[in-house]
């Protein structure tokens, strides 16, 4: 009894202090989060009181005794749940904020809706908020399986799963609200960081805790990638997030370093937010997806730890390329240039290591729709860590820095990449966390590899023949020595480019629409009645021992008689 | 330490001193003798058809 009266008693008072700082508030914005986290310390309120077990209260019986035999994963459920939601969020936001490009009167001229504001919405909805939740599920499910334990702390994950969500919710609220630090896919504020490194190091907690009280001997390779996401994205995140607020009851901050060192310290974060968010994570999936979904064990282990070690030791230098030509000391910028061209080695050798599990099963990337999205977000993790590493060499970035060639490098990347080995993950763990028997459908998810292929590819494709126009467009001199184009010339000539993009978007969402409904029908306990995919033929004609008449034809055709002339012979 | 000494302390002993620390490591699943051990290792995701 007294444990939910303390616990209540603390939300309401976290609600209460909340609600009384909106009055001291330097910001209108600032006071909207505040009535943000006032709302969500409420419903926690509420939620303690209802969920509390006064029978046990009563009885001193817990009503609910806990099954230690069998895995914890209620958190892993609404992981994957909230990876659908964001995702939806994420990529309409993205396929808007494509249409602006093309069409400039959808920002509605109003500063909440505009380009600006918008764009780290979609961007920070679909790397933290649609592949964090992907990161944070797929590695309780992962790290219980291959240590043969419970989650450690199971009420710290919780937290952590309803913690990263309020995060999101500020993130993404205070970007229509236009509080930013402006430094990429870290833009929120102060605040906003502080509470995201306590949901941080409480992930890190549960997940390493988790892996001390395994059962397994091993720590599976997949579990080392994990790891080293959680540890290197905490460090990325409190370096790059050091600064000062200007009040303690305002949102706005200003960063501890100025300059140069701000810009290196801001890449060294982005280029390891992608290599360690966006890849070592999802290699991690990788590593324990693909063997799985496929019944064959990874190709190589070996070549899996030279792959870890090589990311590791390599990635965290790349940071500089993207600031080639700049401030930047011209050492440290050849220093990125040279570890980017390295790191392509590695790359293609988990490449080749996830494809190779596939050697001598390979009738399943026809038949296992879900080895095929594997198969092909393996191909752009290839595909994408060839042309980083090519963007990065001074000369190529010369002329595709700034130009739209790196947002169609970037989106081969998450939508083929992240994206693509996301959906097969969902589509892997869904019958097994509802216990369905299998998918709702298997053709569905045909539909979707096959829109989502053709939205990447119209999508890349468009924004390389466009970056590339637009990099020559504004470098072309004249004989006179003068730019041949002004900027609104080049900008009117990206239109075209930009409707194919939009259109590849909307064949991604549609995509992903239809796997909203294959999942929500599957959790539903509907199975959809279909002609199964991989259907050996069977001619009931042909199952026959062959008839007295046929053998002597069959004689005929051996000695070299056409097979008209042998039945006819026969005949 | 100034920024220059520790810059040429960081791309001459700093260099040597990672790449060693790398060999080891990749080194390491090179040993014959672990050659088992990532056999078993790899296949320790199957071994339970239920939970695995």
């Amino acid at each position: 009894m007294d444990d939910v009266l303390l616990k209540s008693g603390g939300w309401l008072l976290i609600g209460l202090i909340a609600v009384l700082t909106i009055a001291a508030s330097a910001d209108f914005g600032f006071s909207v989060h505040l009535a943000i986290i006032a709302a969500a310390a409420f419903v926690m309120l509420v939620v303690t009181l209802r969920n509390a077990d006064y029978g046990a209260i009563a009885t001193g019986v817990p009503s609910v005794v806990v099954d230690h035999g069998r895995y914890d994963d209620d958190p892993v459920r609404w992981g994957v749940l909230a990876t659908l939601f964001w995702g939806v969020a994420g990529f309409v936001a993205g396929l808007y904020i494509a249409l602006q490009l093309a069409f400039p009167a959808l920002n509605l001229g109003l500063e909440y809706t505009s380009f600006g504001r918008l764009r780290p919405l979609h961007t920070s909805a679909v790397i933290f908020a649609f592949g964090g939740n992907a990161l944070i599920a797929t590695s309780f499910y992962v790290v219980q399986r291959t240590c043969r334990a419970r989650l450690a702390f199971p009420s710290l994950a919780r937290f952590v799963f309803w913690g990263y969500q309020l995060f999101i919710v500020l993130a993404a609220t205070g970007y229509l609200l236009g509080i930013t630090e402006s430094r990429e896919y870290a833009e929120p504020e102060w605040y906003v960081d502080l509470w995201l490194t306590v949901v941080w190091l409480s992930y890190a907690a549960v997940f390493i805790g988790t892996i001390v009280k395994r059962r397994e001997p091993h720590i599976y390779v997949a579990n080392w990638f994990y790891l080293s996401f959680i540890i290197t994205v905490a460090m990325l995140h409190v370096v790059n997030n050091l600064s000062i607020p200007v009040s303690l009851a305002g949102s706005k901050s200003y960063s501890l370093f100025a300059g140069v060192q701000d810009a290196l310290t801001q890449w060294w974060y982005g280029h390891n937010a992608v290599g360690f968010f966006l890849t070592a994570g999802f290699l991690a999936m990788m590593y324990y997806f693909v063997p799985k979904q496929a019944e064959r064990p990874i190709y190589s282990y070996r070549l899996s730890i030279i792959h870890f070690w090589s990311l590791i030791f390599l990635y965290i230098w790349a940071g500089p390329h993207h600031l080639h030509y700049t401030a930047l000391p011209d050492w440290a910028q050849t220093l990125g240039m040279v570890f980017s061209i390295m790191l392509w080695m590695p790359s293609w050798g988990g490449m080749i290591n996830g494809l190779m599990t596939l050697n001598g099963a390979w009738d399943k990337v026809r038949t296992d729709p879900i080895i095929r999205m594997m198969v092909l977000a393996l191909a752009f993790y290839g595909m994408s860590t060839f042309e980083g590493p090519m963007l990065s060499i001074k000369a190529v970035n010369s002329l595709s820095h700034y130009t739209d060639w790196t947002i169609g490098h970037v989106h081969s990347g998450a939508l083929g990449w992240n994206g693509m080995i996301t959906f097969a993950c969902v589509y892997y763990l869904v019958p097994r966390l509802w216990s369905r028997s299998r998918l709702y459908s298997l053709r569905m998810i045909n539909w979707h590899f096959w829109l989502a292929t053709l939205g990447i590819v119209l999508y890349a494709s468009s924004m390389w023949v466009a970056g590339i126009m637009q990099g020559l467009m504004w470098r072309e001199y004249g004989a006179d020595g003068y730019l041949v184009y002004s900027f609104s010339e080049v900008v009117a000539a990206m239109q075209p480019y930009y409707l194919i993009r939009a259109a590849g978007g909307l064949l991604y969402l549609s995509g992903f629409a239809i796997m909203i409904w294959n999942v929500a029908q599957t959790i539903r306990g509907n199975l959809r009645d279909e002609k199964p995919l991989n259907d050996a033929t069977y001619n009931p004609e042909a199952d026959r021992p062959l008839p007295q008449i046929a053998r002597a034809g069959v004689r005929s055709i051996r000695s070299g008689g056409s097979p008209d002339a042998a039945v006819a012979a026969a005949e | 330490m100034s920024y220059n000494e520790l810059r040429h302390l960081a791309d001459s002993w700093g260099l040597v001193v990672m790449a060693a620390i790398y060999l080891v490591l990749v080194g390491w699943a090179f040993l014959p003798r672990n050659r088992q051990r990532n056999r078993d290792a790899a296949t320790m995701i199957f071994k339970d058809p239920d939970h695995g």
